[in-house]
C-alpha cells in the first residue's frame, strides 16, 4: 500500500476500526516482521534517519536522532520504555484522536518498531482520559495483537520482548511535556523537571525512556515497508512526508486532513476546510494550536512546514490552525487561551504559576471593561519575563506566544477595549 | 467497606499488573470513582495504605488531576469544553442555555443530584465545536436545541 495518505488510508470515517485481519490484509505489521527479521535496531534507526521524520508533537525534533541518544544496551539488561504521548490536550488539537480511534493497529506497530529501535522492553501509551473511544479500541486491539504474537515475550519468534501498557490519565495538559508525563507515569503530580538529564538517558524510573507524539510513530510502518526516499518524496518542501493538519473556527468544513508536508496554507483553509463561512473574513491564524504566535492573511500563500511558518515568526507546532475571522474578538480570544494556560499550570516555579493568572486577569478585565492605561506595558513585560529562559518548562513560553503576537498585531483592538471602556464585540 | 470482594479481587488483579502501587495511584483513584461516582475520605485512607504512600501525598494526587473527584458528583457528569476553538463557536452562548435550564453555575450539582457542570479543557473534538462530555460521551456541534434533547434523553432515562 503505497497510498498518498498512509496515515489515514486506513482509517473509515465514523466506523469500526480496521481489525487485525482487514490491518494485515492492507499489509499491517509487514513492516514490523521486516524489522525483526531482517534489521538491526540501528539499521532501523538509520533508515529513519534517511527519511527526514521530525516528531509531530510541536518541536519537531528528528526522530531517529533521538533514539540515538539512548545508550547501546552493551550488556545492560534493565528495562527501557518507549512511551506514545496520547495526551492530546493541545487548544485546538485534535488529530492524534483520529489517529487512535480510526486505526489502533497502525499505532500498535509504530511503537513496536521504535520500541525495537531503541531496544526497548516496555511499551507504553499515555492516553488522556477524555479519549475514552481511542482507550477501549487501543486495548482492544493491544489483546488481540498480544493473543497474535505481535505484543509480549519473544514478538513473532525474534526473541525480541515488548510489554505493553495504556495508561489513562485524569486530565492534566501537563502530562504533555515528556518530563511531566514521566513522573505522571510514576504515579506523581505532572510537575516538570530540569534538563539534562534527558529522558532518553534518565528517564521512566531512571530507566532510558522516549516519548514520542502519537502521529510521529504511526509514520514508522509506512517508512519502513516504502523507503526513506519515498517518504521524503512525500513532502511538498524540503520537509518529509504527510502531516495531519487541522482546521477549527468559522470554516465551512472543519476537520483534520493528511496532505504532503508543505502544502500551502491557503490550500488548506480554502480547499480543505472550504473556506470562511458566508460573510465572514478571516483575520489571522494560530498555525500549530493555542501556544504558536498568530500569523496574518499576508501569510497564507506560505507552505505549511517546519521552516517557512518559522521563518514567518510562528510554528508548525501541531499543525492544526485555528481561524480568528473578523466577527471575533482577538483580546477575548487571547483571554481564553490565558485562562487556559493559567489554569493548567502546574504551579511547579513561580513566574507561569504567578505571571499566568496576572495575566488572565488583566485581559478579563479589559474584556469586562475595567482596562487602564498602562495594562498593555503590563502584558507586554509578561511576554518577556514568562519567555524562553524564565520557566522550568514550555508552558508559559507558549502562552506568551499568542499574547505576544496578538499584541503586536491587533493592537488597535487591545486599544480600543481601554479607550471605549467595554469589549466592542460585546 | 471501600470495595466488596468482587471489587477487591479486580482491584488486586490490576494492581499486581503495575509496575509497583505507587504508579498505580492515579488508575486506583479511577477504580474507585467509576463505582462510587467520587473519591470519598475513607476510600482516600484505604488507598494510602493498599499503596504505601502517604495520605498526604495521595492528597496531593487526588487534587492536581481535574478529573479525580474528590466531592460527590450528580447521576450525570457534563464536562463541557472551555477552550478556544469551541469559544470562537459559541460555547458561552450554549453555556447560557445550560445555566437557565439546570438552575446551577458552573462547577455545581442540581440539587436533586441528577446533573453535575464542570468545564473541562479542549476536548479534541474541534471539528464538534462547541463540544462536551456527558457520561463521557462525546456531544457536538451544540445548540441550544441539542443540548435540550440530551438533557430530555437523561431525565428520560431516570424517570422510566
Amino acid at each position: 500500500m503505497t497510498a498518498a495518505t498512509p496515515l489515514t488510508a486506513g482509517i473509515r470515517p465514523n466506523d469500526e476500526p480496521l481489525n487485525l485481519a482487514e490491518y494485515e490484509a492492507l499489509g499491517g505489521y509487514q513492516a514490523l516482521r521486516t524489522v525483526l527479521r531482517e534489521m538491526t535496531p540501528s539499521e532501523v534507526n538509520e533508515k529513519v534517519k534517511a527519511s527526514g521524520l521530525r516528531g509531530r508533537g510541536g518541536a519537531g525534533f528528528p526522530t531517529g536522532m533521538k533514539w540515538s541518544f539512548v545508550p547501546k544496551r552493551n550488556g545492560d539488561s534493565g528495562h527501557r520504555y518507549l512511551v506514545a504521548n496520547g495526551d492530546e490536550m493541545e487548544p485546538g488539537t485534535f488529530k492524534d484522536r483520529l489517529l487512535m480511534e480510526g486505526n489502533p493497529h497502525q499505532l500498535l506497530e509504530g511503537v513496536l518498531i521504535a520500541a525495537y529501535a531503541m531496544e526497548a522492553d516496555y511499551g507504553y501509551v499515555f492516553i488522556r482520559w477524555a479519549y475514552r473511544d481511542a482507550f477501549l479500541r487501543l486495548r482492544r486491539a493491544a489483546e488481540v495483537a498480544r493473543e497474535a504474537g505481535y505484543i509480549g515475550r519473544d514478538v513473532l519468534g525474534s526473541g525480541f520482548d515488548l510489554e505493553f501498557h495504556v495508561h489513562v490519565s485524569a486530565g492534566r495538559y501537563m502530562c504533555g511535556e515528556e518530563t511531566a508525563l514521566l513522573t505522571s507515569l510514576q504515579g506523581g503530580r505532572a510537575n516538570p523537571r530540569a534538563k539534562p538529564p534527558f529522558p532518553p538517558a534518565v528517564g521512566l524510573y531512571g530507566r532510558p525512556s522516549v516519548v514520542q507524539n502519537i502521529e510521529t510513530l504511526c509514520n514508522l510502518p509506512h517508512i519502513i515497508r516504502n523507503g526513506a526516499s519515498w517518504y521524503r518524496g512525500l513532502g511538498r518542501t524540503e520537509d518529509a512526508g504527510t502531516k495531519l493538519y487541522g482546521v477549527s473556527g468559522k470554516v465551512r468544513n472543519p476537520g483534520i486532513y493528511e496532505l504532503p508536508i508543505g502544502t500551502p496554507i491557503r490550500e488548506i483553509i480554502e480547499e480543505h476546510a472550504g473556506g470562511m463561512r458566508e460573510g465572514l473574513t478571516l483575520r489571522g491564524f494560530l498555525p500549530g494550536g493555542a501556544s504558536t504566535r498568530f500569523l496574518l492573511p499576508e501569510h497564507l500563500d506560505l507552505p505549511m512546514d517546519f521552516g517557512h511558518v518559522e521563518k514567518a515568526g510562528s510554528r508548525l507546532g501541531t499543525g492544526t490552525m485555528i481561524i480568528l475571522d473578523d466577527q471575533t474578538c482577538p483580546v477575548g480570544m487571547v483571554h481564553n487561551m490565558e485562562h487556559f494556560f493559567a489554569q493548567e499550570s502546574c504551579g511547579w516555579c513561580t513566574p507561569c504559576r504567578e505571571g499566568l493568572p496576572w495575566v488572565e486577569k488583566t485581559l478579563g478585565a479589559l474584556e469586562s471593561g475595567g482596562g487602564r492605561n498602562g495594562d498593555l506595558e503590563v502584558l507586554e513585560r509578561h511576554c518577556t519575563m514568562l519567555g524562553p529562559g524564565y520557566t522550568f518548562c514550555a508552558l508559559a513560553p507558549g502562552a506568551m506566544e499568542p499574547l505576544g503576537s496578538a499584541l503586536g498585531y491587533f493592537r488597535e483592538d487591545f486599544e480600543a477595549h481601554i479607550k471605549n471602556g467595554k469589549c466592542p464585540w460585546r | 467497606m471501600v470495595l466488596n470482594s468482587v471489587e477487591l479481587a479486580l482491584f488486586d488483579h490490576g494492581l499486581s499488573q503495575e509496575q509497583n502501587p505507587r504508579s498505580a495511584c492515579v488508575a486506583a483513584m479511577k477504580f474507585i470513582q467509576d463505582r462510587r461516582g467520587w473519591v470519598n475520605d475513607e476510600a482516600m485512607e484505604w488507598l494510602s495504605e493498599k499503596l504505601n504512600m502517604s495520605l498526604s501525598e495521595l492528597e496531593s494526587v487526588a487534587t492536581f488531576y481535574s478529573l479525580i473527584f474528590r466531592k460527590p458528583v450528580g447521576k450525570h457528569v457534563i464536562l463541557m469544553c472551555d477552550s478556544v476553538s469551541c469559544w470562537i463557536m459559541g460555547s458561552e452562548s450554549v453555556g447560557d442555555h445550560l445555566r437557565r435550564r439546570l438552575g446551577i453555575k458552573l462547577g455545581q450539582t442540581t440539587p436533586d443530584q441528577q446533573f453535575t457542570w464542570l468545564s473541562i479543557p479542549c476536548l479534541g473534538a474541534c471539528d464538534l465545536a462547541p463540544a462536551m462530555m456527558v457520561d463521557e460521551i462525546l456531544c457536538g456541534p451544540l445548540t441550544h436545541e441539542l443540548i435540550d434533547k440530551i438533557l430530555d434523553a437523561c431525565e428520560e432515562a431516570d424517570s422510566s
